[in-house]
This record gives structure tokens, C-alpha cells and sequence, in this order.
């Protein structure tokens, strides 16, 4: 539910950007959702295109990256993919000693402006 | 609900504040003429960012947290799903530790002054915000429930977020700490079901150990679980109604105002 205030964030960020580089439409967006985010690709998709609506982003192309739960297991001593983010366990050995590297956060890495 | 957008920040109301349309702004200016008329054939180009959509909220949550240090404030996040006993516990908490402690509590719910009602009746200041169809409460509405509220230099601030196992676990409000209040009349997978807000906190509190003989809740299971997304979640057993373990709670808050 609150994919839709991150959408607005997100518009918001955007056009600012796109208003300082005198953009006359941003035609497209790459966003990053880190694994641990909790946010919902496919929520966020759908809000996304309803905050553009009247604004320089209007009918923009989203790019969304939802890049792998990457750790670390000390145990193994090597680099692990969670296989949800909500369970911290080493997929290789069962342990539980591992170390979140995936990003909690979300990023908007560059715009498309004409 | 705000007519620009659609979304429902014109409907957040903290009491004391007019309600202007403060956390976010319409800005229209690029629809203006001048903009309009541009070259038929403009060039594209890329124009790199690597913002954190949330960086707005982030940088008034650490201006909270920066105040909260100046002034000694211990403000600790309160988030659970509705109905798990926030506000008793708070109100029992409120009883034991007001005389002699400086508190005050910014409550959050979608609507009504219920619960700030109810925080007031026990002689302690609190100042309600509600978030109209927000989920959550962001570090803007804290910011601004502050100037109202005021709170004393080495005062305890309990901050009391929507009732939402979610959305609350994504926007930082400047607190120190997150605390998680699970009931027992709710269900031991509910920190594998929602992951990310006890992974997020630091303490586990489970409230309403007095209902235990008459529910199929099994505490050991329940911690197994929450220690599973959050290897660090300390974990107290409580009742606010009946007093018990309520010492060891107003022993971690006092740990935390010395820490």
C-alpha cells in the first residue's frame, strides 16, 4: 500500500532532475528495488504510471532492476543468495551466520529526457 | 484526498497544525507555456541520479535523530498490527514511569483522537496524527507532531506508528529503536509472514501472556521464528493488563536511556 507514496517520492525526485536539465518530457526511468526493500515490483508498477499522470514523467518507460538477496555466509566463507529475504539461512550449509550485502533501499539510478 | 494527485496526504491532520498541504508540493510549474513550445525533434538523453527515492524522508529522519541526541530524547518507533495493545501498554508504561520520568507520546491511526485521548487521561502530553488513508506515519509528521508537542530535554518519547506490519518498517522516523508488540492472541508465524518489520526492530515485546492458557500460541515457536529473520531481536514476555514482566520492560528502557 505504500508503493503509492514511494511512486510520488519517486515523481517527485524525477522531476526535479528532470526541471534542472530544462527536460521537456522524461521519457523513460531505471529504478533499483534492493531485495530487502519490501516493496512490490508489481504494485509499484501499477502506482508508478497513475503519479505520473499530469506530470513531465506522463507515459514513461519504467525500468525496474530487482537485483538477487546477495550475502555472505561466514561459515562458508563465501558470497550466498538468500532465497527470501525473509529468512536469514545459508542455502549452501544451513547456517545462520550470514551477513545482509542486498540494499534495503530504493534507487532511481538515471532518467531519459528529451 | 488531494485533488492534484490522488493521494491522501491531504488528509493527514496532527493536531495544533493547520492542514496544509505541507509534506509534499504540487509543483506545476512545467506545464506552463514557455515549456510547452519546444524544438519538434528534441534529442534524448540519459541524466544520472542514484537517489534513494525515500532520501527525502531520510534526511528529515536524521534531522529528527540529530535533535534527539542534542536533547537526550530516547524516542523509540512502536509498531504492531491493530489490536495488539500499543496503547494499554503505553498507557501502563505511562502510569509507572511519569512520575519521575519526563515522557511524552506522538500517536498515529488513520483516524479519530482516541488514543492520544486515552495517553492524556494519564497525565502525559501527546499529540495525535492522523494519516487520513496513509498506512504509515513518515519523518515529516513526526517533525511536525514535534513542534507541537515539544518534548523535554532527557524526556522518553514513544512514538505510536499505524497499526500496519508492513509499510511502517520502510520509513525511518529518526528513532533509535523500533519496538515490535506481538499479542498472543495473534498468530506465532507472524514474523515469518512479515519479515521485514522484525527485522527491522530491536525488540520483540509479546503482550498478553496472561491470555495464554486460553489460546494455541506456542512463545517458543513464535521467538524461534522472529529470531530466524532478526538473529539479534531481544524478546520480552508481558502483560500490560496484569503487571507482569512489565519490570523487565521498564528495566530495557532504562538500559536504553543510559546506553
Amino acid at each position: 500500500m505504500h508503493e503509492i507514496t514511494l511512486c510520488q517520492n519517486a515523481v517527485e525526485l524525477m522531476q526535479e532532475f528532470g526541471q534542472q536539465n530544462r527536460a521537456q518530457r522524461i521519457t523513460a526511468v531505471w529504478v533499483e528495488v534492493g531485495a530487502f526493500s519490501c516493496v512490490e515490483p508489481e504494485a509499484f508498477r501499477f502506482c508508478f504510471e497513475l503519479a505520473c499522470r499530469e506530470t513531465l514523467a506522463e507515459g514513461c518507460e519504467l525500468h525496474l532492476e530487482t537485483p538477487a538477496a546477495e550475502s555472505w555466509c561466514y561459515d562458508c566463507q563465501q558470497d550466498i543468495r538468500l532465497l527470501s529475504p525473509g529468512v536469514l539461512l545459508c542455502p549452501q550449509c544451513g547456517g545462520r551466520h550470514v551477513r545482509v550485502i542486498a540494499d534495503d533501499g530504493m534507487k532511481i539510478k538515471r532518467i531519459e529526457i528529451e | 484526498m488531494c485533488s492534484t494527485c490522488g493521494c491522501a496526504s491531504g488528509e493527514t491532520r496532527i493536531e495544533g497544525v493547520s492542514n496544509e498541504h505541507s509534506h509534499h508540493s504540487h509543483d506545476t510549474s512545467y506545464h506552463s507555456h514557455e515549456y510547452s513550445h519546444g524544438l519538434p525533434f528534441a534529442p534524448r538523453r540519459l541524466i544520472d541520479i542514484e537517489m534513494d527515492v525515500l532520501a527525502k524522508n531520510n534526511h528529515i529522519a536524521a534531522h529528527n535523530r540529530e535533535h534527539f541526541a542534542q536533547a537526550s530524547i530516547l524516542a523509540l518507533n512502536l509498531v504492531s498490527s491493530p489490536g495488539s495493545g500499543k496503547t494499554t501498554l503505553l498507557t501502563h508504561t505511562l502510569t509507572r514511569l511519569a512520575p519521575h520520568s519526563d515522557c511524552a507520546v506522538v500517536e498515529g491511526d488513520q483516524q479519530t483522537t482516541n488514543d492520544a485521548d486515552r495517553i492524556r487521561a494519564t497525565g502525559v502530553p501527546a499529540i495525535q496524527v492522523n494519516t487520513g488513508k496513509g498506512c504509515h506515519l513518515d519523518a515529516q509528521m513526526v517533525h511536525d507532531a514535534l513542534h507541537q508537542l515539544a518534548p523535554k530535554n532527557n524526556s522518553l518519547l514513544f512514538i505510536e506508528n499505524v497499526g500496519n506490519l508492513v509499510c511502517p518498517a520502510s520509513f525511518d522516523l529518526g528513532e533509535r529503536h523500533k519496538v515490535a508488540v506481538l499479542s498472543v492472541t495473534e498468530g506465532e508465524d507472524k514474523p515469518l509472514k512479515y519479515p521485514h518489520m522484525f527485522a527491522a526492530s530491536r525488540l520483540m515485546i509479546l503482550n498478553k501472556i496472561d491470555l495464554l492458557p486460553y489460546v494455541t500460541f506456542d512463545v517458543d515457536t513464535c521467538i524461534a521464528n522472529a529470531r530466524q529473520v532478526n538473529p539479534e531481536i531481544e524478546v520480552i514476555q508481558l502483560s500490560a493488563t496484569t503487571g507482569e514482566g512489565m519490570d523487565q520492560w521498564l528495566a530495557w528502557l532504562e538500559q536504553q536511556r543510559c546506553a
